[in-house]
């Protein structure tokens, strides 16, 4: 079996805050905010794997430690087989690149398009200098802009405009691995579909390995091979796409996949898909860190941290949770009462 | 005292303009829809369509420099288009509410939640000290906030999104409004806590009684809260009709788009529907109907002649010359599975 | 995705529209303060374009008389015509007024930057340097510097400097600290552009503009504090002409001929107005519409 392109063993990452003098004089520990809690995961080449929680989950976190912008407090992340640290040299560096949450500050403002992208490929020597215009007019080719872009700044373009700039910026390093950190969420729903859909097309054409962080199960469907939940710093369940959302084992995932909100008219169920705010991560709770809001909590769930478990389909498909193979599955279809 | 024959709040005809140095930006262009009793209206189109400056101007709240230059809004009856300042003070929390979008921004950092819940009653209403506060206690209550004695005396940033979204609803009904427009509260919470705002805005509506307009570009979302919708598309009110109609027969293609468009775990659809192209621009829109540029089903009349909000039987209407088409579309392809 | 390519939604003519170069005629605090500022420099410059007399040239049978068609605006109490002094002073404060904010500018701005970048011990040292700076009084430290360095221009490059450093620095580095957690710039580390790159070509424009901003009303200061060096004897030395020392000069005449000491002190206060309207008018324009 070959190498998976990426790969990552043990990732922990936190931050300290509060770690203030008055703390300091009372000696009292600084908070920790434990974001990256102890995280394996791994990536085929040619695989989109999908990343998903709430906020605070360490979804981000994780994607910026796996990119080279957090230096990990434990653990690896391994390219190839190689671990790779957090310098990095300009070929790698290549390798992966990152899209980007927020449409409106992922670009200079005071750059052109053309100025943006020409800086990487000159810095890279990516193309011979008088191929550079070229190149950008291909890259704004390939993400579906026309070639006037290429002189607009950021400022004159909508949401999902901006996102596809973004996207040709980093496309413009040809890496293999693309880390997309919540790239729909800040756009609307209709246009959410178009960079879905480019992304998906940009996977196909060149081959592309992705990563895909999200909030929102409904969004990861359409685009990755296989998901992984996270929650409070851990992988709570990881299995093949359409496997997870016909039979998702976590409590975490079930809430998750319920709270999407459906296109059926009608009134849903008044419960709602998963009670109380995603915890803070400075205080974790104990036991399972899901139990406080889980409605299958049992005494062992309040003292035990279960760990990923496989099921009868074998290692495809994990969660780690003490029921994931023994409760019946939940339904994720909200129940729907019609009403006039 | 008998019930307020009508509507509730009737937009009709609606412009807003906004001069810029270009031009000017037409921002809301002829929009016409009405919200009954106890009613709750969704209103969506993607960014830019003029809704939540539609919901301003039923507000007055308009930011300058943008001015209502046509149309009425009537509330209960009274023009508010043409109401004094302090009238529509006067209205404001008491008559009509508004939750805004980003709770952060909409709270004042500096002030205890439990204050500001209880500033309205203690200001409008005229309740003493401890009756505001007890109000402010008993409607975080009603909200869902746990533990309301001690939280409310924590400050915003103390809090997490989906509790700050609370106490603005909270904040929203400590004057009993009739109605409560709502601009896309949810679009910035985690899937999660969008589904327990909404349960709860729901909740809510059933108990008080109050009339709800929930601007978001979301149809989704729509799906769960609302019995009536009305879609907008740059800055023209396309379609009005109940949701399960709509829903099941939309009758404007940019409905159809946006129907098609929606994420949806349960679909096994291999590419997403999108809707093509942008939306025009509105300091000279394009004559003729403003979403032929982006309509599979354009025809050459489409491109020439005003296409006004047309009513259809069943107390629906359309911007649409052709409002047949989408219907067809969806039978052949239907958009809503499993139900 | 066979649809037509996107376009950018405001057309490239819409926003060369809302830039600089079509507003700055309608804004008015920008176009005062061009005016006002303009207008000194031109003088300053043209200065002997305008002036019929040497600024030095004494005349002791025509001391201390009124304006005149031969004096504009008549003599001092050495029968040196107030007009010349006023505008060759003004070219020797104007310029070096500018040229002592410029140090303190590039020190600062440089020392802002990798302070807020890099953070950790480098931000620590430059933080405690910037407070022993900040502790002594401004015209305190100035003087007695002047006094230490002994009088003169090169003194006055040399006090400023050391004190004035300071502001640029705290606001480049809070700017940058803000600035520097932008997803930009996080996508120029992904990319592998080196700090360098990161700090000089995406960080710094955009926040150079609050610095510039500052540089004007710094301007001001340091006039200030220039002409009250000349006005206490340590600054400028004669006899080459300056405003503190023209009003120095002019106070034991106030009540009899107070135009000596007025004058100059006006051309201080409009060179202030000047650089406060052009301040205004870049913040102004800087604002999209």
């Amino acid at each position: 079996m070959s190498e998976p392109l990426l790969a990552v063993r043990g990732l922990e990452k936190h931050f300290v805050v509060a770690d203030t003098l008055a703390r300091k004089l009372r000696r009292q520990p600084p908070d920790v905010v434990q974001a990256v809690a102890g995280v394996d995961l791994e990536v085929a080449r040619g695989e989109v794997l999908g990343l998903v929680g709430e906020s605070g989950c360490g979804k981000s976190t994780l994607g910026r430690c796996i990119v080279g912008l957090y230096q990990p407090n434990a653990g690896e992340v391994l390219w190839e087989g190689e671990p790779l640290g957090v310098r990095r040299d300009r070929a790698g560096r290549r390798r992966m690149q990152m899209v980007f949450q927020d449409p409106y500050s992922s670009l200079n403002p005071r750059m052109t398009v053309r100025q943006t992208l020409s800086e990487l490929l000159r810095v890279h020597r990516m193309v011979p200098r008088d191929r550079i215009d070229e190149r950008c007019r291909e890259l704004m080719d390939l993400v579906g802009l026309g070639a006037r872009s290429l002189d607009a700044h950021p400022r004159q373009f909508s949401g999902g405009q901006r996102q596809r700039v973004s996207i040709a910026r980093a496309l413009a390093l040809e890496p293999e691995l693309l880390v997309a950190d919540e790239p729909v969420s800040a756009l609307d729903v209709s246009v959410q579909a178009t960079v879905l859909n480019l992304l998906d097309e940009l996977r196909t054409r060149l081959g592309l390995t992705m990563l895909f962080i999200a909030h929102n199960m409904a969004v990861v469907r359409h685009v990755c091979d296989r998901v992984s939940v996270m929650y409070l710093g851990r992988i709570v369940e990881t299995a093949p796409t359409a496997e997870l959302f016909a039979n998702p084992r976590h409590p975490d995932t079930q809430g998750l996949l319920k709270a999407v909100p459906r296109l059926v008219p009608g009134r849903a169920s008044q419960a709602p898909a998963m009670v109380g705010d995603p915890p803070s991560p400075i205080n974790p709770p104990s036991g399972c860190r899901f139990h406080p809001r889980c409605p299958l909590a049992q005494q062992i769930c309040h003292e035990v941290d279960p760990a990923l478990a496989a099921g009868p389909a074998g290692e495809v498909h994990e969660a780690a949770c003490h029921f994931a193979w023994t409760a019946p599955p939940a339904s994720h279809q909200p129940e729907v009462v019609e009403t006039g | 005292m008998s019930e307020p024959a009508g509507p509730l709040l009737e937009v009709r005809d609606l412009d807003v303009r906004i001069p810029i140095s270009r031009g000017t930006v037409r921002a809301v262009d002829g929009a016409s829809f009405t919200v009954g009793v106890g009613e709750a209206m969704g209103l969506v189109g993607e960014s830019g369509c003029g809704k939540s400056m539609t919901l301003r101007a039923v507000m007055g709240l308009l930011p300058r420099p943008a001015v209502i230059t046509g149309g009425q809004v009537l509330f209960e009856g009274e023009d508010l288009a043409k109401a004094r300042a302090s009238r529509l003070r006067d209205l404001r929390g008491k008559g009509i509410a508004m939750i805004f979008q980003e709770p952060m921004t909409a709270l004042n950092p500096v002030m205890k939640v439990g204050a500001q819940i209880a500033e309205a009653p203690f200001a409008h209403l005229g309740y003493g000290r401890r009756k505001s506060r007890d109000r402010a206690i008993e409607l975080m209550q009603l909200v869902g906030i746990p533990d309301p004695e001690r939280r409310s005396q924590s400050y915003p940033h103390e809090l997490s999104g989906g509790m700050r979204q609370r106490v603005m609803i909270a904040i929203a009904l400590s004057c009993e409004p009739r109605l409560i427009l709502c601009d896309e509260p949810t679009t910035a919470l985690d899937v999660t806590i969008q589904d327990q705002i909404l349960k709860l805005l729901l909740k809510l509506r059933e108990e008080l009684g109050m009339s709800i307009v929930f601007v978001t570009h979301d149809l989704a979302v729509v799906a769960q809260t609302c019995q009536s919708l009305a879609v907008m598309y740059a800055g023209q009110v396309v379609e009005i009709g109940s949701v399960h109609e709509v829903f099941h027969q939309p009758r404007h293609p940019y409905t159809l788009g946006l129907l098609r468009s929606v994420p949806d775990p349960d679909d096994v659809r291999d590419v997403l529907d999108s809707i093509p192209g942008a939306p025009p621009d509105l300091v000279s829109p394009p004559e003729g109907c403003r979403f032929a540029a982006r309509c599979t089903f354009a025809q050459d009349d489409c491109l020439e002649g005003d296409k006004p909000l047309l009513p259809l039987e069943g107390g629906r209407a359309s911007a649409c010359i052709y409002p047949d088409r989408p219907a067809e579309s969806v039978r052949e392809q239907p958009v809503i599975t499993g139900v | 995705m066979a649809t037509a390519a996107l376009e950018p939604v405001t057309p490239l003519a819409e926003d060369k529209a809302r830039g600089f170069a079509n507003r700055w005629y309608r804004t008015p605090s920008f176009v005062a303060g061009v005016l006002i500022l303009g207008t000194l420099l031109g003088l300053a410059l043209a200065a002997p374009l305008v002036t019929k007399y040497s600024p030095t040239a004494q005349d002791l049978h025509h001391t201390l008389q009124g304006p005149s068609s031969q004096h504009w605006l008549g003599t001092d109490q050495l029968g040196r015509d107030v007009w010349s002094r006023l505008v060759y002073a003004g070219r020797v404060d104007l310029k070096v007024g500018f040229l002592a904010v410029l140090l303190p500018f590039l020190i600062g701005t440089t020392l802002g930057s990798l302070a807020g970048y890099y953070g950790g011990k480098l931000d620590t040292l430059v933080a405690y340097m910037v407070n022993v700076v900040v502790a002594f009084p401004f015209y305190v430290l100035i003087i007695a510097m002047a006094f230490v360095l002994g009088p003169g221009e090169r003194s006055i490059y040399i006090a400023i400097t050391f004190v004035g450093w300071v502001s640029y620095t705290r606001i480049i580095r809070a700017e940058i600290l803000v600035a520097k957690r932008r997803e930009y710039v996080e996508a120029a580390r992904v990319a592998g552009l080196r700090d360098s790159r990161i700090i000089v070509r995406h960080l710094l424009p955009n926040v150079i503009m609050q610095a510039i901003i500052f540089a004007m009303s710094d301007i001001i200061l340091s006039l200030a504090a220039i002409v009250t060096l000349g006005y206490l004897g340590l600054g400028i030395q004669p006899p080459t002409p300056d405003w503190g020392d023209m009003i120095a000069g002019g106070q034991n005449f106030i009540t009899t001929k107070w135009q000596l000491s007025a004058f100059p002190g006006l051309c201080v206060v409009l060179t202030g107005l000047g650089l406060s309207l052009l301040a205004d008018g870049i913040n102004d324009l800087m604002r999209p519409e």
